[in-house]
């Protein structure tokens, strides 16, 4: 049984960030795979998972699942080696600081080495990035400006800001990390057979839907 | 008089619906435009996430008379311009953008202010909505008329947060079923837990105990009870009406005559109205965010029939289409939806990924008649474009 695991999605699920578990739970079921998808609310504990998902949230928010995260096993867990794809204020999350609130600076759960700064202005709009030759495609909606020290970044940006204007999001051997927020794996389905791939150690059969249409659409107005 | 022209001659020269190009002048010319419109006059104003056109039109019809109101849903302070000046009447209601009640509410200085609800709703442009909740917050308590009436609903723990700072608010208990946005208190942040119709946090931040209004099997406002029997259909519609008469027996209109005028009233701006198109009969449900798209979902017949969704992502239907992922939509499981508006293929990968049997539609002439009358879902510019396109 391959479990994906949302983590409070209470707190950290703004921007539909609750595509990411759908898409990924049902592009693993379509090839005839044992998945479930498990939710973590406020005062639960973490269960194992093969994949854990981190959204985006409000500032508030972002520093309650912050304080819970730390205090939880979810901290031992990827330092073990356990998968995780963090979006937006996930992305924020994982790394050494992040701001919320003005410019006050708050401690992240330092498993990755990057820090985020409040941003001169809001990143808001379609968010494009090449990842690996192929095209990522989103949306961001974000306040932070995140310099990575000696972390991949995932991608380069070719529309939109997502780290810096010129980089997007980080990758290591366990993390996947992006500022397209929400749906990124219903939208990319290549992104997301990449990550149950890596997560399952397999390879996938290929597997054609309607979100390959939606993907190539995307696409094509992106890169216009 | 300069404003008044200008809409007649935006109308004339049919560059549109004649409000808000008038609007848009008139706030150039003067400023306080706005403060001396309404000066001497009595003004509500309505605001929230969803239900904000519906209520006004609700109160307006409640009211009775000639009313002031900006019916077309410009809800800034451009088209509360166009329809001050349009009409001159003593009773003004007024739809407003929850990103420009504070300062409608200080320009305007209403009788009441009827806060219906928030929720996530094009974040692209307004961004988070608990800010929002702040920012009404701070200005009700900077609002310095202290007869000024707050008419806020008692379930939504954003909109308490907001309206608790009024000594005089006036609590509506009234059913609601979205609170996807306020899970985690709006004053600490930790959980809120809900116990029936009761919440509360451990902070001490809780649903208000003296409530005025309270809409069950009937509605009780101020200790007489009524009998609501909406034409429209939905519950959210009756938590609407609930608020609207609130508002008005807090300006002292009879209830009784107010309700059976409010009872009556068969559809609003198009909304919920049955139209036909290429010989299809068509009932027509605007849907712009998650709690909306719940709302209508609830009213759909179980029958297992066709209906039709149609989304688009223009500038004031909000660019990012993430929310779809944020809407039930498992709720249609059952029935073939069919999908329309320019963001059809992130509607049918939605559906597609909820296990909701879907067709994409390219091409409008290739969809099957049916005898029956299909409901069609629509967020707001492709709520318009099928108004248009439709016919009584």
């Amino acid at each position: 049984m391959t479990t994906i695991c949302i983590l409070y999605p209470d707190l950290l699920g703004t921007y539909g960030d609750g595509g990411n578990g759908l898409a990924a739970v049902e592009r693993a079921r379509r090839r005839g795979l044992e998945a479930e998808l498990v939710s973590v609310g406020l005062g639960d504990e973490v269960p194992d998972a093969s994949l854990y998902l981190l959204g985006g949230g409000e500032d508030g928010p972002q520093r309650l699942a912050t304080d819970l995260l730390r205090g939880s096993s979810f901290v031992s867990r990827v330092r073990d080696g356990a998968n995780v794809l963090a979006v937006c204020a996930g992305l924020q999350i994982l790394g050494m600081t992040f701001c919320v609130e003005g410019d006050d600076e708050f401690e992240g759960l330092g498993l990755v080495d990057v820090v985020t700064l409040r941003g001169e202005r809001r990143s808001v709009g379609e968010l494009a990035s090449r990842v690996d030759g192929q095209l990522l495609v989103g949306f961001e909606n974000h306040g932070g400006r995140t310099t990575l020290h000696g972390v991949d970044a995932l991608g380069t940006v070719i529309k939109g800001r997502g780290n810096d204007g010129t980089l997007d999001g980080y990758r290591t051997k366990n993390i996947w990390a992006t500022y397209a927020h929400g749906p990124v794996l219903a939208m990319n389905p290549w992104f997301c057979d990449e990550i149950l791939a890596a997560v399952l150690g397999a390879e996938l059969e290929p597997l054609t839907s309607v979100a390959d249409q939606l993907y190539q659409e995307r696409c094509r107005v992106l890169s216009a | 008089m300069a404003v008044r022209t200008v809409n007649r001659l935006s109308r004339l020269s049919r560059r549109g619906s004649g409000t808000v190009v008038g609007g848009r002048v008139g706030m150039k010319i003067a400023p306080d435009l706005v403060s001396s419109l309404t000066s001497g006059r009595c003004v509500i104003l309505v605001s929230g996430t969803n239900g904000k056109t519906t209520t006004t039109s609700m109160i307006v019809a409640g009211w009775g008379g000639s009313v002031t109101t900006n019916e077309t849903g410009s809800n800034m302070p451009a088209g509360h311009v166009a329809a001050l000046v349009e009409s001159k009447n003593e009773h003004v209601v007024l739809e407003v953008d929850e990103g420009w009640l504070a300062g409608t509410l200080a320009s305007t200085r209403p009788s009441v202010v009827v806060l219906l609800n928030l929720s996530r709703d094009q974040l692209d442009r307004a961004n988070e909505v608990r800010h929002l909740a702040e920012r009404w917050r701070k200005a009700l308590e900077a609002h310095d008329d202290d007869k000024l009436v707050v008419v806020a609903n008692a379930n939504d723990p954003l909109v308490v947060y907001a309206a608790d700072v009024r000594a005089n608010t006036v609590w509506c208990d009234v059913p609601t079923s979205w609170l996807a946005d306020a899970l985690s208190c709006p004053q600490c942040t930790l959980a809120i837990s809900h116990v029936g119709s009761a919440w509360h946090c451990t902070c001490g931040f809780a649903k208000p105990v003296k409530v005025t209004s309270v809409l069950g099997e009937e509605l009780v406002i101020d200790g007489e009870a009524l009998k609501l029997d909406l034409l429209m259909p939905g519950e959210f519609n009756r938590s609407n009406a609930a608020m609207a008469l609130t508002a008005l027996h807090c300006v002292d209109v009879n209830l009784e005559e107010a309700i059976r005028r409010v009872n009556a009233i068969p559809s609003v701006v198009g909304r919920f109205s049955v139209r036909r198109w290429n010989g299809h009969v068509l009932r027509l449900l605007l849907a712009k965010n998650p709690s909306g798209f719940a709302a209508m979902m609830a009213t759909l017949p179980e029958d297992g029939s066709d209906v039709w969704v149609a989304i688009n992502a223009r500038v004031a239907d909000g660019h990012d289409p993430s929310w779809l992922y944020d809407v039930p939509f498992e709720m249609l499981r059952g029935h073939r939806v069919y999908c329309f508006g320019e963001r059809r293929l992130d509607l049918a990968t939605r559906l597609d990924y909820a296990r909701v049997e879907f067709t994409v539609v390219d091409n409008d002439s290739l969809v099957p008649t049916s005898k029956e009358t299909i409901s069609l879902l629509a967020n707001y510019t492709a709520f318009s474009d099928w108004l248009a396109r439709s016919e009584a």
